[in-house]
């Protein structure tokens, strides 16, 4: 279903988000114009605030008006509707694959994401056990991914978009964390740099690594965390 | 297909493998039912989420599917006849996935708090369960199903807490009927279906099994 009559597509979203990095490297994978609007997370917009008055967050795509939120279902929404080109998820005729792309994705979502805060917000005992817990959720990813250049196969797909934002996050994941993860995970961390290299949507979307760590160093003085 | 090509690893009184037990029922596939016994595995029942993640597991040719919001879309797509569970257009699937993913986030943890903590912990979850529910019956409004005409996705992953509503009205002391009188009346209306009355296990049966679980753990 090629979409050529005007589309109105605007993506609310904040440039530090990963979920928001997601929708907005399955946007560039499928060559699709939108407006992008950042939203300042401590003085939310009115549309932001009317579009996703359940969760009140970023991201949220408005198409034609209508809004899409949480970033697996967007990046699932835009792959079904510009079906045309650059597919993400795996065919529709091999349903397994599919599920299991929706379980891993589901696994970054609530494991990777909550463990990864904790490695910044936490010290003490509490830190020690994010940060176990945080190698081991890397691993049971590479292992996912095996010989395989992308976790799609051998192109990029729904899962290499929903986890490479994360690779943004590294630097104040390892500085905080105390992880050196080209020891701990070395084939995921060629995966990522793959990705960059191999991948527009993905250079032209990530923000730089040092620029996320002094985001994370001024949340860290914000929560009152000492250094 | 021969019932040993399907098979669902699954506990009775789980909201979460009752609704596979309804997809299954829906499109009519056999299967065959493996009763998982996690009544000995004390730590990792008083967990409750680590079992609810490792249960039900569906076994198609041997290869597992896990979660039961993506083994119900499984099933749609490799059993890809009549009923439909999910929505064919993007936009309206997208909605069913925000709200199958709302009732996962919020509902199960918020009902748990109605019969697993006490006093004003108890009360304070009380009104948050209620609350969500509301949200829940204002996206339903006037329509006879969750997303409208046709029962589906959001329907099966709601309805299963049904079962539920009279240990957390009795345990928490709330009248939900009272409360969204429109989401009894849909939940009514989804018992209809013979999938989910003959799925839905009798509601006296779950508040015995939840309280021999409170005896024997102790909260």
């Amino acid at each position: 279903m090629a979409k050529e009559e005007a589309e109105e597509l605007i993506l609310l979203d904040f440039w530090a988000s990963m979920y928001g990095m997601r929708v907005r490297i399955a946007l560039a994978e499928k060559g699709i114009p939108y407006e992008y609007r950042e939203e300042d997370l401590r003085n939310k917009t009115q549309l932001l605030l009317s579009m996703n008055p359940v969760y009140k967050r970023i991201p949220v795509l408005i198409h034609n008006g209508k809004p899409i939120c949480e970033s697996s279902i967007i990046v699932e929404y835009i792959d079904q509707v510009w079906n045309h080109k650059s597919p993400l998820f795996p065919p529709s005729g091999d349903a397994y694959a599919r599920a299991r792309a929706r379980f891993w994705a589901d696994f970054i979502d609530n494991k990777l994401y909550q463990t990864g805060r904790k490695l910044y917000t936490t010290k003490g005992e509490e830190h020690e056990a994010s940060r176990n817990e945080f190698i081991e959720c890397l691993k049971l990813l590479q292992g996912e991914l095996g010989d395989k250049p992308y976790f799609g196969g051998e192109s990029f797909g729904y899962l290499d978009v929903s986890l490479i934002p994360f690779y943004s996050w590294f630097q104040a994941y390892e500085t905080y964390g105390s992880i050196d993860f080209e020891h701990e995970c070395p084939e995921l961390i060629a995966w990522a740099k793959r990705c960059i290299r191999e991948k527009e949507s993905v250079s032209n979307t990530l923000p730089d690594l040092p620029k996320v760590f002094a985001f994370v160093q001024h949340l860290r003085k914000r929560f009152g965390i000492d250094e | 297909m021969g019932g040993s090509e399907v098979v669902l690893l699954d506990f009775w009184p789980s909201m979460f493998g009752m609704r596979v037990r309804i997809a299954l029922a829906e499109k009519g596939i056999e299967y065959e039912y493996k009763e998982q016994d996690l009544a000995n595995k004390r730590a990792l029942l008083y967990e409750m989420n680590p079992v609810h993640k490792k249960i039900p597991v569906l076994i198609h040719k041997g290869k597992p599917i896990n979660d039961s919001g993506i083994i119900i879309q499984y099933i749609d797509e490799t059993w890809n006849k009549k009923p439909q569970l999910m929505p064919s257009d993007p936009y309206v699937r997208a909605q069913a996935r925000f709200w199958g993913d709302y009732v996962d986030k919020k509902v199960y943890v918020a009902s748990k708090k109605t019969w697993a903590l006490k006093g004003e912990e108890q009360e304070k979850g009380k009104k948050e369960f209620i609350e969500i529910l509301k949200v829940l019956e204002g996206q339903i409004g006037d329509k006879p199903y969750f997303l409208g005409e046709s029962f589906g996705y959001v329907d099966i992953a709601l309805v299963t807490f049904y079962s539920w509503f009279h240990t957390c009205e009795t345990l928490g002391n709330c009248n939900i009927e009272k409360e969204c009188p429109k989401l009894i009346a849909w939940a009514k209306r989804c018992m209809q279906r013979e999938s989910v009355s003959k799925t839905l296990p009798d509601s006296k049966k779950i508040y015995e099994f939840c309280i021999e679980m409170k005896n024997q753990f102790d909260f």
